[in-house]
């Protein structure tokens, strides 16, 4: 080319580049958008309080490393939830609305997996608080409790009347859903945090203990431990079990006598259980019987629809109406306006070697009786929203405290009660989350998502599994689990998809770097709106100016 | 190098050696030849490098040198009547932006009707696009004047229109010196653009100038187009000495000193003019003709230079205002202010009419004879060799 | 498809930016760094689509180029709103001259780097659709016709927007422009037989020819990337709606721009010598009368009393696009 004359550029006509940057466009603005950040429903929904949509964050980078340390914030047991939780944030995923739902518990159970293969360990404190805290039960709630303490700095006793720790993990579900090989290995890496765990030792005299012991708050994880048992009018010989017994039994390495016809009287997730247990004890023919229907049973979809894949039958709108030797006899039963069950008076008889009932649990209030300040209302110990109950310095939390009896419901309880714990020891109150709106599916703009149907986690041939406890469902290997989370819509959360930065008319939008996100300049943006409206996680609110 | 050579062959040989790199070039008569000798002499490759880049219009054409002199290139093109019409939009645009492209213009009367000979309808339409023009008198001055448009284009940053009259010079065959290339680089350094679209260093050319800065923007325009009338003698100086020759200036007297009525006129007239001068100064007539080279910027002070009080002064013109009068005659008004000049305006030579030596003769003696009072309000507008009897039964 | 799409999920094929992505792989308007060929304090109406398809088109060409790029510019929107005295939006070398003359123009500077042995600086001629397909459209047959060396890229906004929306010839159907009034009898612009640039550039039988939008930005930049990595004339064809003209929110530019392809309406395909070489199929067809709809310009189709006539000759157009360029994948076909 060639030079130009040192002669200056022809008036006006001839501009500088650029120049219109002196030109502040934010003048125009009625409105501005502003960057939010909102509750995602899976978030909304984990029991745990699980940041799912955080951890997703790092496993769609392969940063697994990461993502199972963010799991690790609230969930000390990934690998145990990625087999056990019956997933309500899967069921209130929003990408079900486009295609499926993320597959959040399979990805979790690879993180979970893959820690263990690597043997990442959470580290101690370095500082120690000098309060001691005695955990009564080392169940789910009670371990999780003992988790958020000790890495709160904190002293931690667990003890537990059982011989071995895990709780309901260990007794009341079956191995076949959860080795016990993965089990021990988390309550491994749990109890090396420097948590002092003894087993065998059952708390009667809670306040003494706690005196004795120099323990400066308490928490309550018992569980509830008792089978319920119902009335059910029965023959001398008719052979009936509880379901828990059952599991239990079978946990410890028994065979419980069932006969080869079982019939099971539940619809919860522990009727499932046991009916698939006695179906790889050798039950022929397994019978489940609930008195509503399969919408209203309480068992998660998913144990439903295994179970029935191994071969248990079920029967619904039916009752036991009396149990004899070698047979029940069943009521049939209709739903009454109110969608009650309610009786028909016909009767027909099935023929059932044992009978299994699971009706519910109790909890084991022997230990609380003598406990000044703790009350008992319907089966349940009261707490309070800060999970103290009425004795100063006793919390209570998991079965023992509430309805919810899942595993995930208990860890996130013992987590929550942990950080309360916490609060008080140190004579604080902690200040009331800031309620955060959810992000609903109407916010999406599912353009930018490409179709992507849910990765299907191998599982265990259906006809060998009625005869071995080996585990039924299969991890994820790592492609398919950085797959599956990148099916992650990131709802409410910016994912930094550069959509805003790249659709902005203005050059407004500033990009901040890897992991920084976006900023407005404001000096330009003129309110548009275009960066909210193709935001594809709904991200952006636009806010109007004040004038 | 001198030979017998037809007037566009000339100019094309002549734009030639001025090196232009892109040549734009669109078909009309009667400047063809010349973008025809172009082509040929760039398809000889004697040129490289140049581009010859042919459109589909006029305004296309001076579209391809504006883009073309806005990337630094030495810009050329040729055009006539309709087609400097077509380009007018262009015209403006051209001078607006300041690209120095030089232009040949064939002069040719303009339609409807249509017809194809010469007049200066075309380029007065186009007077005050903001183009400097210069018109040749003869071939010679014709093929000169481009050398000089352009290193005078260059210089100011505007475009320039070397004017000729249509197939009177165009077609003409005479014997043209057409300078040596050697000269010719010596006299025209390369194109130093002013402003120039490179990757390297951003600029915007042809912003939107709104009424806070247009007025200015002409102003400059105005006074930029201005110094070419000091540029340009200087030009003329140095291309006498460099070639050896004196081609154009602003304004050439012919035989003024003495002369009580002096002809002005443009173009290739001034010879016959002059003949007609020689013939009347030998039957004792004192008359002159003053050959106005260069009209835009107008060289009013030289004009009045060249003429003296008590001048009578005639305006021959091949073009006219429709509805006015002399189109020359306005500027030469303007330049005459405060002096005892008459002035009166003869139109001649529309559509390739020939303005012959007895018209020109009658014509001078019936301005001389006619009463010289400049009190007497305007003059009637002249119309020369005016056909009555055609008007009367055609 | 020019465009290589990612099969990656929550980052999606289709958003701007893809962290999961190799840097040198992502798209041209996610890096930090981009051109910003026209930058901010540009006086583009709120939500403007032309001047987003411009920079999205200009900062693609930079990067492919390296940078040597110069271009030029049709009087226009694009021109007014980014170029008055004292302030200039551009970030690259860029020439206004008229019009209608803009492919005349790139041709020029094409012509004059060829000369100077810079062919390694590309040219990039734009104009609207007025520019385009109007006023400037002898000089762009003329720059296709020699095959000059200019990707030359029509920003249709289907009208003469800046200067108070009039009807163009790539005005569609039935859309009231200020010049196409809505009376009783004349529902807006007639249905004519249309004036589909991308198809009288195809005739001439010029290397590349691609139509895209603005809401599929990929696609768009891997077009601009391809023509420039041929020589000779090029078009290319973008839809950038018009908030102002179209009587659409400010908010809705993208969106309007998508319903477009996904109706049928607007056609992305590209085109290399005059023959069909990939098409960009519909991922969810709607209904023409959603794209409708969201737009002033069409109201009269649907208040005071729903002209179904009329909407169903746009879907027969709409259709006719689909079975033409094959817009539908075998299983919604």
């Amino acid at each position: 080319m060639a030079e130009p004359s040192a002669i200056p550029l022809p008036f006006a006509i001839t501009l500088s580049a650029a120049t219109s940057r002196s030109n502040h466009t934010g003048a125009w603005r009625t409105e501005r958008p502003v960057y939010v950040d909102l509750l995602p429903p899976c978030v909304n929904a984990c029991p745990a309080g699980e940041n799912v949509q955080r951890w997703l964050y790092h496993a769609e980078e392969r940063d697994h490393e990461a993502a199972w340390r963010e799991l690790m914030r609230d969930n000390p047991f990934p690998a145990i939830m990625g087999r056990v939780c019956y997933h309500p944030c899967q069921t209130a995923c929003n990408r079900a609305s486009l295609d499926e739902a993320v597959g959040i518990n399979a990805v979790e159970r690879f993180l979970g997996d893959e820690a263990l293969r690597q043997g990442w360990t959470v580290t101690p404190p370095e500082s120690a608080s000098g309060y001691r805290v005695l955990i009564v039960g080392a169940g789910p709630a009670g371990l999780s409790a003992a988790y958020h303490l000790r890495l709160l700095g904190h002293d931690v006793v667990v003890r537990d009347a059982s011989p071995q720790a895990g709780g309901m993990m260990r007794y009341g579900i079956p191995t076949y859903r959860l080795p016990r090989d993965i089990l021990d290995l988390e309550l491994a890496r749990l109890l090396d945090l420097g948590i002092v765990l003894e087993l065998g030792r059952r708390v009667d005299d809670l306040p003494t203990e706690m005196a004795d012991g120099g323990f400066d708050a308490a928490f309550l994880g018992i569980g509830a431990q008792l089978a319920r048992r119902a009335y059910l009018p029965a023959g001398d010989s008719a052979r009936i079990l509880d379901a828990l017994g059952v599991l239990r039994t079978v946990a410890d390495g028994g065979a419980p006598l069932l006969g080869r016809r079982v019939v099971v009287y539940g619809g919860g997730n522990t009727a499932m259980d046991v009916a698939r247990t006695a179906r790889r004890l050798g039950s022929t023919d397994t019978l489940v019987i609930y008195r509503r229907t399969r919408e209203k049973m309480p068992a998660a979809d998913v144990e439903v629809e295994e179970a029935l894949a191994e071969g248990v039958r079920i029967r619904w709108l039916s009752t036991i109406a009396y149990a004899g030797d070698g047979a029940v006899v069943v009521e049939r039963m209709r739903l009454d306006e109110a969608g009650r069950p309610e009786p028909t008076g016909e009767f027909e008889q099935l023929p059932a070697d044992s009978v299994v009932l699971a009706i519910g649990q109790d909890i084991d209030q022997s230990i609380l009786s003598d406990v000044d300040g703790i009350s008992v209302v319907d089966g349940l110990v009261q707490v309070g929203p800060d999970f103290m109950t009425g004795r100063a310095g006793v919390f209570a939390g998991g079965d023992v405290a509430t309805n919810d009896r899942t595993v995930t419901s208990a860890v996130g309880q013992g987590k929550r009660a942990a950080r309360q714990i916490d609060a008080w020891l140190r004579g604080q109150v902690m200040a009331a989350q800031q309620p955060r709106r959810l992000a609903t599916a109407d916010r999406l703009n599912p353009w930018y998502y490409s179709d992507a149907p849910a990765a299907v986690r191998p599982q265990l041939d259906a006809a060998r599994r009625a005869s071995t406890f080996d585990e039924v469902v299969q991890g994820l290997d790592e492609t398919t689990a950085v797959y599956e989370a990148r099916r992650c819509l990131s709802c409410g959360n910016c994912f930094e998809c550069d959509n805003c930065y790249g659709m902005c008319p203005d050059n407004a939008v500033i990009k901040l770097g890897p992991g920084q996100r976006y900023t407005i300049d404001l000096n330009y943006c003129k309110g548009c709106g275009i960066c909210a409206a193709e935001c594809p996680c709904g991200a952006i609110d636009m806010v109007p100016e004040e004038t | 190098m001198r030979a017998q050579r037809e007037g566009s062959q000339a100019v094309a040989l002549t734009v030639a050696r001025c090196r232009p790199e892109v040549v734009c070039a669109y078909p009309i008569s009667p400047q063809t030849h010349i973008v025809e000798g172009l082509s040929a002499i760039v398809a000889s490759g004697e040129l490289a490098p140049c581009e010859f880049v042919n459109v589909e219009s006029e305004f296309a054409a001076l579209s391809v040198a504006i883009g073309a002199s806005a990337a630094g290139a030495r810009a050329y093109t040729a055009t006539a009547s309709q087609g400097l019409l077509f380009m007018a939009e262009a015209l403006w645009n051209a001078s607006g932006l300041g690209l120095p492209i030089v232009m040949t213009v064939a002069n040719r009367a303009i339609g409807a009707p249509i017809n194809i000979w010469n007049d200066h309808s075309d380029a007065m339409a186009l007077r005050d696009c903001g183009w400097i023009q210069l018109y040749a008198q003869d071939n010679q001055e014709a093929a000169d004047l481009h050398i000089l448009a352009f290193r005078l284009a260059e210089q100011l940053s505007v475009p320039v229109m070397v004017c000729m009259d249509g197939f009177v010079l165009t077609h003409a065959v005479e014997e043209i010196d057409v300078a040596d290339q050697e000269l010719v680089d010596r006299y025209l350094p390369p194109y130093r653009p002013r402003q120039v679209l490179d990757p390297k260093a951003p600029i915007t050319i042809g912003a939107m100038v709104g009424p806070e800065a247009f007025t200015e923007v002409r102003y400059l325009a105005h006074q930029t187009q201005r110094q070419a009338l000091t540029v340009i003698p200087r030009l003329a100086d140095e291309f006498a000495t460099v070639f050896g020759r004196r081609s154009a200036s602003l304004v050439s007297p012919y035989r003024t000193e003495d002369a009580d009525l002096v002809v002005v006129a443009l173009g290739s007239v001034l010879g016959t003019l002059a003949e007609t001068i020689d013939e009347l100064r030998d039957d004792g007539v004192r008359v002159g003709a003053l050959g106005i080279t260069t009209f835009r910027p107008f060289p009013t002070e030289a004009v009045r230079a060249a003429l003296r009080d008590g001048q009578r002064v005639v305006a021959l013109e091949r073009a006219f205002s429709i509805g006015s009068g002399g189109v020359v005659s306005q500027d030469l008004r303007v330049a005459l202010a405060g002096m005892d000049c008459p002035l009166s305006t003869v139109v001649a030579g529309l559509g390739g009419r020939p303005i012959t030596r007895p018209s020109l003769r009658q014509l001078i003696t019936q301005a001389r004879s006619a009463p010289g009072d400049p009190t007497a309000g305007p003059q009637p507008l002249v119309f020369l060799d005016l056909d009555r009897d055609l008007l009367a039964h055609g | 498809m020019a465009v290589q799409r990612v099969k990656f999920y929550q980052t999606g094929s289709f958003a701007v930016g893809n962290r999961l992505l190799d840097p040198a792989m992502r798209s041209v308007q996610s890096d930090a760094t981009r051109t910003n060929a026209i930058t901010s304090g540009h006086r583009a109406c709120r939500g403007c689509g032309e001047a987003l398809g411009a920079r999205y088109v200009l900062d693609a060409a930079m990067r492919a180029t390296g940078g040597k790029l110069v271009t030029v510019n049709a009087t226009g929107c694009l021109e007014v709103f980014s170029t008055p005295y004292p302030e200039s939006a551009w970030q690259v070398a860029w020439l206004h001259s008229l019009f209608g003359n803009a492919p005349a123009v790139a041709a020029g500077v094409a012509a004059a780097l060829r000369a100077k042995g810079r062919t390694d600086i590309r040219v990039i001629g734009q104009a609207g659709d007025g520019g385009t397909v109007d006023i400037g459209f002898g000089c762009l047959s003329g720059l296709f016709e020699r095959d000059d060396d200019v990707l030359f890229v029509c920003y249709d906004n289907q009208g003469y927007m800046n200067t108070g929306v009039q009807r163009s010839g790539a005005t569609p159907p039935a859309a009231r422009t200020t010049t196409t009034p809505v009376e009783e009898q004349a529902p807006g612009n007639r249905f004519g037989q249309g004036k589909f640039v991308p198809f009288i550039a195809m005739a001439h039988e010029i290397p590349y020819v691609a139509t895209a939008t603005i809401a599929d930005l990929r696609d768009l930049e891997a077009k601009v990337e391809r023509a420039m990595q041929l020589r000779g004339a090029r078009y290319l064809h973008v839809l950038v709606p018009c908030p102002l003209g179209w009587g659409t929110d400010a908010s809705e530019t993208i969106r309007i721009a998508r319903l477009a392809t996904e109706c049928g309406l607007f056609p992305v395909f590209e085109a290399e010598r005059g023959e069909v070489t990939d098409v960009n199929p519909i991922r969810h067809r709607v209904p023409v009368e959603e794209y409708l709809r969201r737009q002033v310009r069409y109201r009269h189709l649907f208040e005071p009393t729903r002209r179904d006539d009329l909407i169903a000759r746009i879907q027969a157009r709409a259709d006719a696009n689909i079975l033409r360029f094959g817009l539908l994948d075998e299983k919604e076909s």
